[in-house]
């Protein structure tokens, strides 16, 4: 029995434009672009192609696009590798993915707070800037709440405070629901993952626009223009370029369809008596959820153990999300939560529904029966008095 | 499921029996670890021992509770002067306490671990006893646990050898059949040990050694926090070669008197409130008293608040766990109690 997927936050099928754009390159056009014969011509005017209409859907020029190893490879670049090219210091916010925070400490960076629905906090910003900052990076949606960032105003703040400083965006979860070249047009260095659209895993892009520059982190060859050697994963390439196309063409249609699911789906478990706070604004659920994606629900279900629900949603067939998980695999209290005010304990009763393109009303609803079912289960069993336990001796 | 060979073949055994069987490991310490318990590596070969046997597995995050639960009073007991068995309390309050919970709550009707040791019922009343293998006996870190979770407790590997357990596991071909048993206290690492771990997040002190006859100062420790009773190793010997044992150890005082190995034994041990399997020993009674996971249970005679043994007895110190087993029927636990 298919499950009821809504992880697609993490990952989600790849569209059959991509499958079929790199058949081709996993079979016949084996060439490597880098080459001095008719087999890598051919390749390299394949990875020409796929660069161009990248950059044409992003709005910038095909020099300005560097294809990665994903988007972690992409933020640590486009954060470690824009300090390296300039000196100076790096300051991100608080909730950004772990590749940016990480990259950032890697940097002796600081992080500035945000306020209490995941948005950088502007005054913070402004005080955390100064002429010795050289690269910001502020993502443009949270890929655990679904916030968008306000990065036009950021942008601002950038321009008046540390006006030699780079802007980098992690716009990893703003495809496919925002107008992606809109959204990143205040952004000089931004990072992108092909599979959070439909493509294949293992390719990302760093846009990095002129006159940004950015020290390469790899080292070792002469492949897009000495910022990330190695040779091209071309298929993996192709297919980014695919779904890029594919995820923004229909994109007002589909970010409706989905948010009317999102909706039948905060509605159901309403419907459904589920007592539930909808994590962003800290409220009963509500009807604007224009500051966050179409595609994610992030809520918290006080009471519930979010181990526990995952577990009983799983084992009836639901599928979804507690943030990041720990190299054991345990799942560790989300530091998006935890900037956003949350308690540790509040943290572990939250959780994350992210539908995309093949999410259906079915899946929906099956979500909605499973998890209403799953919350009043384990909030009855709360409710029973706990076995009287024999008293510690200590 | 530990990552250990035991946890393996149990949740083998089951599935095999036809249970619905689900595999858990317990991330319990987020920090280094390298005991042979609970690892990364550790969850690794759970998980693969789980998907060889065919059973799902999760990984449960219980690191707030264990460092509320067993890490702070450990810590705590260390500066008080009290030495605890930080695995008998990780049992009683995260296994058969939190973990038993989640698996009552997420509609399980039992919690199964490698534990040498066996739970059987006889006549509607369950009655926890020694392992098979006497050399392996866990029921001294069990001895806390009582009917009601003993009625949701299985132990698949109790009545086999540990040899058996390992020739199971190579019949099996499961990967954990040769690992080394985990050893020492999961959070402690063999690197840093145990100083290291306390004296991060308690100040430790220096002591003086002072003779228990004379009352002459005869060396210092480093740690006297560190230091427990009936301990040996670092209090050096007496002029006469013969080796120096602590007879009582002073936090507050930063003082450990030493003696030799004729005066570093007890006839009573006072006890705080005991647990019981079942039916309470009454003061009185004759049983069998443990104090140590490995040593030997002596005769004794239980007061209420306190155990007498027949025959002198290495030292009990504050904190330690007093599992006391029946006289009449020596592999079946009575109760426990922790030396006052």
């Amino acid at each position: 029995m298919t499950p009821a997927y809504l992880d697609h936050a993490s990952a989600t099928p790849m569209r059959p434009e991509a499958v079929a754009a790199m058949l081709p390159f996993l079979t016949e056009r084996f060439g490597n672009p880098s080459g001095d014969h008719q087999v890598a011509r051919q390749a390299r005017r394949a990875l020409d192609e796929a660069r161009e209409t990248v950059a044409d859907c992003l709005g910038c020029r095909p020099g300005e696009i560097v294809f990665t190893g994903g988007g972690t490879e992409s933020n640590n670049l486009g954060v470690l590798g824009a300090q390296r090219s300039r000196g100076g210091r790096v300051v991100c916010s608080a909730v950004e993915h772990a590749a940016v925070l990480e990259a950032c400490r890697a940097a002796a960076g600081t992080t500035v707070a945000v306020d209490g629905e995941a948005r950088v906090d502007l005054e913070r910003l402004t005080a955390a800037l100064d002429d010795t900052v050289a690269v910001v990076s502020v993502m443009a949606v949270n890929n655990e709440t679904g916030t968008i960032e306000p990065l036009s105003a950021v942008a601002e703040v950038v321009r008046r405070r540390a006006p030699g400083a780079v802007l980098h965006t992690d716009a990893v979860a703003a495809v496919p629901w925002l107008d992606v070249a809109e959204a990143i047009a205040p952004a000089d260095l931004v990072s992108l993952s092909g599979h959070k659209f439909g493509g294949p895993r293992g390719v990302g892009i760093l846009v990095v626009r002129e006159p940004a520059t950015v020290a390469p982190v790899l080292r070792g060859g002469p492949q897009e223009r000495g910022r990330r050697p190695g040779t091209h994963d071309l298929a993996g390439i192709v297919g980014t370029a695919a779904a890029l196309t594919a995820a923004l063409s229909g994109r007002a249609v589909e970010v409706a369809r989905v948010g009317a699911l999102r909706d039948r789906l905060a509605d159901g478990l309403v419907g459904a008596g589920t007592e539930l706070v909808e994590t962003v604004t800290r409220s009963a659920p509500h009807r604007d959820r224009s500051h966050t994606v179409a595609g994610t629900f992030h809520v918290l279900f006080p009471g519930v153990d979010q181990e526990e629900l995952l577990l009983l949603a799983d084992e009836a067939g639901v599928c979804a999300a507690a943030g990041a998980a720990c190299a054991s695999g345990a799942l560790e209290p989300s530091h998006v939560l935890l900037a956003l005010g949350l308690s540790a304990a509040e943290a572990r009763t939250a959780l994350r529904f992210s539908l995309g393109h093949t999410t259906t009303a079915a899946d929906v609803d099956t979500a909605v029966a499973v998890v209403s079912g799953a919350v009043k289960h384990l909030r009855d069993a709360g409710r029973r008095p706990a076995t009287p336990q024999p008293p510690s001796t200590l | 499921m530990s990552g250990g060979v035991d946890s393996s073949v149990a949740a083998a055994l089951l599935a095999d029996g036809g249970h619905e069987v689900v595999g858990a490991t317990l991330k319990l310490w987020g920090g280094d670890s390298d005991s042979g318990c609970c690892s990364v590596a550790d969850v690794d070969d759970a998980r693969r021992v789980a998907d060889q046997i065919g059973i799902p597995h999760h990984v449960f995050n219980l690191t707030a509770d264990f460092e509320q639960s067993v890490v702070a009073p450990y810590v705590a007991d260390h500066g008080a002067g009290r030495t605890p068995n930080p695995c008998v309390e990780c049992n009683r309050s995260i296994k058969f306490g939190t973990l038993l919970d989640r698996a009552r709550r997420l509609g399980f009707e039992a919690l199964a671990t490698g534990h040498h040791a066996r739970v059987e019922q006889v006549e509607g009343r369950w009655r926890l006893r020694r392992g098979a293998d006497r050399h392996k006996d866990q029921s001294y870190v069990l001895a806390m646990l009582g009917q009601d979770q003993l009625a949701a407790t299985v132990l698949p590997v109790g009545s086999l050898t540990k040899e058996a357990v390992r020739a199971e596991a190579a019949r099996r071909g499961l990967r954990t059949a040769a690992k080394p048993d985990s050893q020492d206290v999961c959070f402690i690492t063999r690197t840093s040990g145990r100083r290291a771990f306390v004296g991060e997040r308690l100040d430790l002190h220096e002591g003086a050694v002072v003779e228990a006859t004379t009352g002459a100062v005869v060396g210092s420790v480093p740690a006297v926090e560190l230091v427990t009773l009936g301990q040996r190793r670092g209090l050096g010997v007496a002029v006469d070669g013969r080796r120096r044992y602590a007879l009582a150890v002073d936090v507050v005082g930063r003082r450990v008197v030493v003696g030799g190995s004729d005066e570093a034994v007890c006839q009573r041990v006072a006890v705080g409130t005991p647990t019981w399997v079942d039916r309470p020993l009454v003061a009185g009674d004759r049983a069998l008293a443990q104090t140590s996971a490995h040593g030997e249970a002596a005769p004794c005679r239980w007061l209420g608040h306190a155990v007498v043994f027949e025959r002198p007895h290495p030292l009990v110190a504050p904190g330690q766990t007093v599992a006391l087993y029946h006289a009449s029927y020596g592999d079946a636990v009575a109760g426990s109690a922790s030396a006052a």
